[in-house]
């Protein structure tokens, strides 16, 4: 299955359930309050994930590892290593 | 020489790894990057070789490839160049032809990728017998140097705004100035960022794909050689989504994953080689993904 179809799957049973208990297509007879809490659910649920994302990528780039002394190092590595291949007999 | 000879013979445990360079216009970095790999192949003691796939650089690449072959050995330096620039899927059929490696390792010869790391992929592979192991810049040590955008955004906030706000106190106006230049100059440097690199499409690719590796669009990895070859016959995209495509499509066919982090130093020399219309061939590959895997 591609993810696509589990996303379509993953939809359309939340959509479903949200539908039987925001519209009572079964006529369930749910107390008054379910339905109160199912409709605007979907609206909440968008809310609470845009919030995770900004979250999760805000806390991501703020301690994102920035390698200065990887760099340095590289630098320092490409120094010696132009000397010894120079040294080899290689003409750039 | 003798004591290291042994060393070699203690990791002759019959594994070769292939290195491959496909390369195009890196007459300035090759040298340098077969140097970094002698030398940590030479430390480590593993058995390697290195295939150039040069695909007709005009500015000689190739006469320097053979400059090295010379210094270093027709078994260590192997040229497999092609006459034009093609695709990087058919750089690495064409090199895993040529590879007499069981394992081949995938790098950028730009000196993005650091070759230390090159025995970690190893040790990695043997512990957990990994089918692939792939270099993270997103876990642990990992990361990437010239990107940081929390160390341009303090510069900023500090040079743009908290200077011109101690010595200019007589107006808003020049705090507002401060203000804006500081949100254009991040902007900008977030424009100059590639896109496919950064955190937001990392996380939109991991909601959508849930591939279970951290790092996509990364290519600095080792593979079996049987693994590559299978990967890359049923890889069809370009690019930086060629990357994102071998792993999704590894972790789609069962193969097992192992992760290393590494450090990414962007671009010492030449170019950034990303186009304008990065940010739609990323997403369009990204759908193409999501809707074939």
């Amino acid at each position: 299955m591609t993810k696509l179809l589990q996303w379509l799957l993953g939809v359309s049973i939340l959509g479903v359930a949200w539908g039987i208990v925001t519209f009572d297509i079964l006529d369930l007879r749910l107390p008054h309050v379910y339905k109160e809490v199912a409709w605007p659910m979907p609206v909440y649920l968008l809310v609470v994930f845009g919030c995770y994302s900004l979250a999760t990528v805000g806390y991501r780039v703020a301690t994102f590892n920035d390698c200065e002394e990887a760099a340095k190092e590289l630098q320092a590595q490409i120094q010696e290593a132009k000397d010894d291949l120079k040294r080899k007999g290689l003409k750039m | 020489m003798a004591s290291r000879r042994s060393d070699t013979k203690r990791r002759g445990d019959g594994d070769k790894y292939s290195v491959l360079l496909p390369t195009y216009n890196e007459r300035e970095n090759l040298p340098l990057i077969v140097w970094l790999l002698v030398k940590y192949f030479g430390e480590s003691g593993y058995d390697y070789e290195i295939i150039v796939i040069d695909d007709g650089s005009p500015d000689g690449t190739l006469q320097v490839a053979e400059q090295l072959q010379k210094i270093y050995g027709e078994d260590k330096i192997v040229l497999r160049p092609r006459a034009q620039k093609l695709g990087l899927g058919t750089a690495y059929i064409h090199g895993i032809k040529h590879a007499k490696g069981n394992f081949i390792i995938i790098m950028d010869a730009d000196l993005s990728h650091h070759p230390k790391f090159i025995p970690e992929f190893i040790k990695k592979q043997k512990e957990g017998g990994y089918d692939l192991v792939s270099g993270t810049r997103y876990k642990g040590d990992g990361g990437v140097y010239g990107w940081d955008l929390r160390r341009k955004l303090i510069r900023y906030l500090r040079e743009d705004v908290y200077f011109p706000l101690l010595f200019s106190l007589c107006g808003l106006s020049s705090l507002w100035n401060s203000v804006n230049d500081t949100l254009l100059h991040i902007i900008s440097d977030s424009l100059t960022l590639p896109f496919s690199h950064s955190r937001g499409a990392n996380f939109i690719t991991q909601v959508l794909l849930r591939p279970g590796a951290s790092d996509l669009t990364g290519s600095f990895r080792l593979y079996k050689k049987e693994v590559l070859e299978r990967l890359v016959e049923k890889c069809v995209s370009k690019g930086y989504v060629f990357q994102m495509e071998m792993i999704v499509r590894a972790r789609q066919l069962g193969y097992t994953i192992g992760e290393v982090p590494i450090s990414f130093v962007d671009r010492v020399y030449g170019e950034s080689k990303l186009g304008g219309n990065e940010i739609v061939s990323f997403l369009k590959g990204l759908l193409t993904l999501f809707a074939t895997t």
